[in-house]
């Protein structure tokens, strides 16, 4: 090799670079992406090419099994499924997403804090343990029956009951990753590079911003695709539970809860949105496998 | 260690006060009303009258003092009057946590309802272990080798798919696929009223708990796995292992005494912390199968707006978490020397 290409290959190599070339090297992780970005794209622009309404009604064509008109068949009011599937994985993802969005932001922000500030580091974990000592689900189920009706009268059916599952998953799931950037918080501020930014007189709010949080940023991916995990299989099991989103709007896991009425005489009716759950739920857990691999320095020079 | 222990446990308390009045507080904010599911051909007046008779017309702090006195004071008394006959103060008048719905002693029903969870809970715990550990060592004994590979697979299925699809999937399959003559059909309900008198109702009771046991079981062996994969690998490279190998120790007394005993330190702590976790998965499981447990009460106290049934189910949930997280430290520092509690 001449020098020249061994200049080229240093110049080229960036931290991020390096990452997604260790990132490749994960099988699991490299399927795991392909099977999101998959569904990804099947629920954002799937609706669009199979452009039949969801909620549509056709009583002639109800129970159906797998045809040409209806790949996936219909149910028992002759809904088309295929069309309900993938509208329903827009609403899980949607509530994925900005769940673990929620819980990030609270986690991340209670976990700098109580590291970066000893004053009330104290107070902040001992909430952190509170939550931790709550029972979730029962608190979950709970919540959601009791402020459903209100939150439905002020935001209408559909975003009411939106803003409240995304709110109540996100603030009852962020005591992990608070703990793990505390932890992490905590380490960085002794380093030397702290102390040289702090020596020059930087403020602490540029100091957090600058300099801690981009060193926690890969405990934080990781949570992040864990929580989107976490909060699919939650407002899931609320919905199968009947206590998450209205049946006419549907959701993974209230066509599930909906088939699972049918399940003698049309199993497939509960195969299908408990395959779509459980692939996105596989596939995120195994990026978020790969992320760690591949952002941990000490594995990374392998 | 004693004396930590008793620290903990003094500790535990003001922690599981102020645990129930958060939950006081959470449903106490509600927009919620006990008379809101009865008949509308009831006058207001009347309506007003019950809600006096539940003792809503007082303030948040005395309901929350009276429930408190309720709890802790009056139920533990009178479960000592029932079970062993003391009686201390005024036995047959004492004002117990009452059901809105059935009017009847919330604990009361806790407990007739504790027997069937304990039973498909219990079971299901004690499968997972019995079936993670020695998963956990084979795989970690040949790492990489196929079977480890089949564990990683089906232990990243197990803790991804939801309890709720393979409860499910498992009814597809063994209720509904296979003819309910042949042997291998399992009934897709849990009779909660099935008594167990002579063999084929052993049988019976065995059939009807397999499924919601295995559904339990195998989110939890998928943990349990791991967890004893990685700490037998963290054990399997220390010196000491070398050490006993050196002396001529035979492989298997090196493996299952040496080895197994150090890793299953922080897998026992695991399997405590894990208690009443499986305890809230159960609601969703017993949902499944029709077990007619504390989940089920809970999901009907929640429909019902029992407001204090759901208090005091939840608060029990809450104690089960603070209880085994106690239990899970004080173990660690029993089991391991290097763990001393000041």
């Amino acid at each position: 090799m001449s020098d020249a290409t061994i200049q080229a290959e240093a110049k080229n190599r960036s931290l991020w670079g390096d990452v997604w070339v260790q990132f490749k090297s994960h099988k699991g992780a490299m399927v795991g992406t392909f099977v999101f970005v998959f569904i990804l794209l099947a629920v954002a622009i799937g609706p669009y090419l199979w452009n039949l309404d969801p909620t549509f009604a056709n009583i002639r064509e109800r129970n159906q099994g797998m045809s040409w008109a209806h790949p996936f068949g219909t149910d028992q009011l002759g809904r088309d499924t295929l069309a309900q599937l993938l509208q329903g994985g827009r609403v899980s993802i949607a509530v994925g997403v900005t769940a673990m969005l929620i819980s990030l932001i609270v986690g991340t922000a209670i976990g700098v804090l109580a590291g970066f500030f000893k004053r009330i580091d104290g107070l902040l974990m001992r909430t952190t343990d509170l939550f931790l000592a709550l029972p979730l689900l029962p608190l979950l189920l709970v919540i959601i029956m009791l402020f459903r009706d209100t939150l439905r009268k002020a935001f209408g059916p559909e975003t009411g009951i939106f803003i409240l599952i995304v709110f109540i998953i996100g603030i009852t799931s962020w005591m992990q990753t608070a703990r793990i950037v505390r932890g992490d918080v905590l380490a960085l501020k002794e380093r030397e590079f702290v102390l040289a930014a702090r020596s020059i007189g930087t403020p602490s709010l540029r100091l957090i911003l600058r300099h801690i949080l981009p060193n926690v940023l890969s405990p934080i991916m990781v949570s992040a695709t864990l929580g989107i995990a976490n909060a699919i299989i939650t407002e899931s099991a609320l919905s199968f539970l009947g206590l998450g989103f209205p049946s006419d709007f549907p959701t993974w896991g209230r066509l599930l809860y909906d088939g699972a009425q049918y399940i003698d005489n049309y199993p497939s009716r509960v195969v299908w949105p408990g395959l779509a759950i459980t692939l996105t739920v596989i596939s995120v857990n195994f990026i978020g496998d790969g992320l760690r691999d591949a952002l941990d320095p000490r594995i990374r020079g392998r | 260690m004693l004396n930590y222990t008793i620290r903990r446990l003094i500790f535990a308390i003001p922690t599981l006060l102020f645990i129930s009045f958060i939950i006081f507080i959470i449903l106490d904010m509600a927009p919620n009303d006990p008379t809101g599911n009865l008949p509308l051909t009831i006058p207001p007046e009347v309506r007003q009258k019950i809600r006096e008779s539940l003792g809503l017309d007082a303030p948040m702090y005395i309901r929350y003092l009276l429930w408190c006195n309720q709890f802790f004071i009056n139920e533990p008394l009178n479960m000592l009057h029932q079970w062993f006959g003391w009686c201390i103060g005024d036995c047959e008048g004492r004002l117990r946590v009452e059901s809105w719905i059935t009017r009847s002693p919330v604990v009361d029903s806790i407990v007739e309802r504790m027997p069937q969870t304990l039973w498909v809970v219990g079971m299901s715990y004690v499968v997972s272990i019995l079936v993670a550990v020695p998963i956990g060592v084979i795989s970690a004994y040949k790492q990489y080798s196929w079977f480890d590979q089949a564990g990683t697979l089906v232990s990243m299925i197990g803790f991804a798919v939801p309890t709720f699809f393979t409860g499910l999937v498992l009814q597809i399959v063994f209720s509904t696929m296979i003819p309910s003559d042949h042997w291998a059909w399992l009934p897709s309900k849990y009779n909660t009223l099935h008594e167990v008198t002579d063999w084929q109702s052993f049988v019976y009771q065995m059939r009807q708990m397999a499924m919601p046991v295995t559904v339990l079981a195998l989110y939890n062996m998928a943990q349990l796995s791991r967890f004893m994969r990685a700490s037998m690998l963290d054990n399997l490279s220390q010196d000491y292992v070398r050490t006993a190998r050196a002396k001529g120790l035979r492989e298997r007394t090196v493996v299952l005494v040496h080895v197994l005993r150090n890793s299953l330190i922080p897998v026992v702590t695991v399997i405590a912390l894990g208690v009443p976790t499986i305890f809230g998965g159960a609601i969703i499981t017993e949902q499944i199968f029709g077990v007619n447990g504390l989940g089920a009460l809970l999901i009907i106290g929640i429909q019902g707006a029992d407001i204090p049934l759901v208090q005091t189910l939840t608060f029990i949930f809450a104690v089960l978490i603070v209880l085994f997280n106690l239990i899970a430290d004080i173990l660690y520092g029993l089991l391991d020397p290097r763990i001393r509690y000041e």
